[in-house]
């Protein structure tokens, strides 16, 4: 996929304080400058270390205006872990491919009896037919690191982004340090594999 | 050169290529990456974490005065405690260029309040700009300082969470620093000194500066109209603009960069080519009030724009108001799904002592901070939070005011001590008042991202420094009783809380422990819990620990439950074992 782009690109990314979401959207950034593009990128992450819900959004094209995404309007939408997939469903456009690593991360609120667990999660979000369940932390480990496990799902974030895998990996040279890069390359083609 | 950065990246590169020469601030979300940044120029700008935002704006004050150009940063409320030297300079007035960042918080993302601080830049006479991304924050902070200069004014540049936190492409130049030759100091009591007399005079060349930032609005390249098509114009400043050309491709738009003054004539002209104007700002009507005063008609819109963050979903509605046509279906969210709030981190050294305050029945007057947290249920020890440093004037005026329960306690963060807890327990000691103020002191700024502050032993720049005892300032005020205990220990918390809390008499109770998030934790170990003691009693589950879940149900209807916990994330803290009272929970063989 690389037509040009003659609208705005619009990829919403969810998940949990220190997944590693801030890094997967500043790639996809990057990568999208590399490609030539116009992109902002928005992230709220005020208390996301304090295991709160963290949103960050990236739009590409010819001249990006609002940085945030108009509801419904994500292209993709990727989500860090499952809960959070259906808290934001509503970001994506309908049919919209929809990318979630295929574990839970549950709200203190529920694990304490505070509040009640999602109900039938697995059949609601079967509902989104642009649903891919991406097994991330099992490949991660495979790579070499649980921790590149948010590099696994921008590697299938890859797979439906209109420009070429080499904005990605001059992307990743730039931003991952040395010693890391090999285990998140292969992190990264493992996720593009599994997105296919 | 292009580089992706965001709005507060944009502001350091700025001031770096501006010449500017000193840097104050203290730590706020969403603005305290900039000195962060201003930092990472090693040795070009001379910067600190100040103690607080009236500090740092001080800092400012006296650079500009000495001739240099200075950067001051801070969130909105942050400009509350700094309004004090900042009314008083605008009537001093610049020498070096002084830029003042200050980032409001539409939506309230992470602030207590929602207050809109434009309205403070027209108070205080001052220019202000609204940039729309990380670009205009460039060029906006780069004029402000050459403005602030020019027509000796402070100049204040308005990011909001937003702008603050969006990453854009900005143009930097060439990247090199640039010099700026300081301007000579002169000593000039008339003109720096503000007395009664001085004031006076300053009063006359204020209101005379105003008439010459008006011309100035009215012909900034910042204020612009943009063609378009129809009979519907808009006004947008800041971020809002954004949203308004996202929505409204078609229409004419004036864009408000420079937004106090606000350039009134050059809006008189552009509201004359179109039917309806509408104002589009976040968030008070700052500029739709000036221009309705200056007798321009503003259409108000029936759709809520004053409240929170705008975005172009919200413009949608407008439009469908505006141009009669129907909204567009908003995708509905999914129900039920449990809120994920922020809580303390497994083996937070607060949760300890909010425990105790629970079970001791205080009354708790909390303060901002990561143990604001300490309010949420399950542990909802926190009866008050207002702002910086008012626990303890909260706690002494509930004491006052003869609450039946003597149990009173003021509980603030190290970093909140130092910025505006000193003068507070000053109060306590001095005034003889019988509450007990409780330091939760971690020895770093941790909310905002691990800053460092005058307990830490180290500067912004990483130099070693003093290390200010919290138990040394309160005995050097005089209070007789003041403890140091560990947080990990509940029955010494216990104890000595109880005491300070039952006392006749000024207390301090300084909580020593990491904050787990910064220091590498040196527990390594962690606990398990023993299915065969477990009684499902639920006592671990109240300390509110994410390490502690739920494990297998205990009774057949489901309604109690085991506790089982997660070793990805327990710290081997250990207040689980201690509130256990069936010796279930132990270290994991």
């Amino acid at each position: 996929m690389t037509t040009p782009l003659d609208r705005i690109f619009n990829v919403s990314l969810v998940g949990v304080g220190g997944q590693g979401i801030l890094l997967t959207s500043d790639v996809l950034a990057l990568a999208a400058m590399h490609a030539g593009l116009d992109v902002k990128k928005s992230e709220i992450h005020g208390m996301s270390q304090r295991g709160g819900s963290v949103i960050s959004q990236v739009r590409f094209g010819v001249q990006v205006r609002s940085p945030i995404i108009p509801d419904g309007q994500s292209d993709v939408l990727v989500s860090f872990e499952r809960t959070e997939a259906l808290r934001w469903a509503h970001l994506a456009k309908p049919g919209a491919k929809i990318l979630v690593n295929d574990m839970d991360r549950i709200p203190v609120t529920v694990s304490s009896g505070l509040q009640a667990p999602v109900q039938d999660a697995d059949k609601r979000l079967a509902a989104y037919p642009g649903l891919t369940l991406i097994d991330a932390n099992p490949l991660a480990i495979q790579a070499g690191n649980l921790r590149a496990a948010n590099v696994v799902l921008m590697g299938a974030l890859s797979a439906f982004v209109p420009f070429g895998e080499e904005h990605w990996q001059s992307a990743l040279r730039e931003r991952i340090p040395a010693k890391l890069l090999d285990v998140n390359l292969r992190a990264f083609a493992a996720g593009r594999a599994a997105a296919r | 050169m292009k580089k992706l950065l965001s709005a507060n990246q944009a502001i350091a590169w700025a001031a770096y290529r501006a010449g500017c020469r000193v840097a104050a601030a203290y730590p706020g979300t969403p603005s305290t990456e900039i000195l962060e940044h201003v930092a990472e120029f090693k040795g070009a700008i001379d910067c600190e974490w100040s103690v607080n935002e009236k500090v740092a704006m001080e800092i400012g004050v006296g650079a500009s005065l000495a001739g240099v150009r200075a950067l001051v940063a801070m969130k909105h409320v942050g400009l509350n405690v700094a309004m004090d030297p900042l009314m008083t300079f605008t009537y001093v007035g610049a020498i070096g260029g002084m830029v003042i960042v200050n980032a409001d918080d539409p939506s309230m993302h992470s602030s207590q309040n929602e207050q809109d601080n434009r309205a403070l830049a027209k108070f205080a006479k001052c220019l202000l700009f609204e940039p729309a991304d990380s670009q205009e924050t460039y060029d906006m902070v780069t004029a402000g300082f050459a403005l602030s200069e020019k027509y000796q004014v402070p100049v204040i540049v308005r990011t909001t969470t937003r702008t603050a936190h969006t990453s854009t492409i900005v143009d930097i130049g060439s990247g090199e620093r640039g010099e700026v030759p300081g301007i000579p100091y002169v000593k000039n009591a008339q003109r720096n000194v503000a007395v009664p007399a001085h004031g006076r005079l300053m009063r006359f060349a204020v209101e005379k500066r105003s008439v010459a930032l008006r011309e100035l609005s009215e012909n900034s390249p910042f204020n612009r109209a943009e063609p378009g098509a129809g009979d519907l114009g808009f006004v947008a400043s800041g971020v809002a603009y954004q949203y308004v050309k996202e929505v409204f491709p078609e229409a004419p738009v004036f864009k408000v960069g420079l937004s106090c003054p606000p350039p009134i004539e050059k809006i008189r002209a552009f509201a004359a080519g179109v039917k309806r104007l509408v104002v589009v700002e976040e968030s008070d009507p700052v500029l739709a009030e000036q221009i309705r005063a200056a007798g321009i008609p503003v259409v108000e819109p029936q759709t809520e724009l004053r409240m929170m963050e705008l975005n172009p979903t919200r413009l949608a509605a407008l439009r469908a108001e505006l141009l009669g046509a129907p909204a567009p279906e908003a995708p509905q969210p999914e129900t039920g799904i449990p809120v994920r709030p922020p809580v303390l981190c497994s083996g937070c050294s607060h949760r300890g002592p909010f425990h105790i305050l629970s079970k001791l029945k205080a009354t708790v007057c909390g303060d901002i901070g990561c143990y604001t947290l300490g309010s949420a249920p399950p542990l909802a020890a926190m009866d008050t939070c207002i702002c910086m440093g008012a626990a303890i004037g909260a706690a002494i005026g509930m004491r006052k005011a003869g609450l039946p329960n003597k149990r009173i306690a003021a509980v603030m963060g190290d970093s909140t001590f130092f910025h505006s807890g000193m003068t507070g327990l000053l109060d306590v000691a001095y005034n003889k008042i019988p509450i007990t103020v409780m330091v939760f002191d971690n020895r770093i700024t941790a909310m905002t991202g691990h800053q460092e502050n005058p307990g830490s032993g180290h500067t912004l720049l990483g130099e070693i420094s003093t290390q200010v005892r919290v138990a040394d300032v309160a005995r050097a005020f005089g209070i007789q009783r003041v403890h140091e205990v560990d947080p990990y220990d509940l029955a010494a918390l216990e104890k000595t809380f109880a005491e300070c809390l039952d006392g006749d008499e000024p207390a301090v109770v300084v909580v020593r422990g990491p904050c787990v998030l910064h220091e590498k934790w040196a527990g390594k170990s962690v606990n398990e819990v023993d299915v065969v003691k477990c009684t499902a009693c639920g006592a671990c589950f109240r300390i509110g620990c994410p390490a502690i879940v739920r494990g297998a149900a205990k009774d057949p209807a489901g309604k109690r439950f085991q506790s089982r916990i997660d070793p990805q994330f327990c710290t081997g803290c250990n207040l689980c074992a201690q509130v256990c009272k069936f010796g279930a929970i132990s270290p994991a063989k």
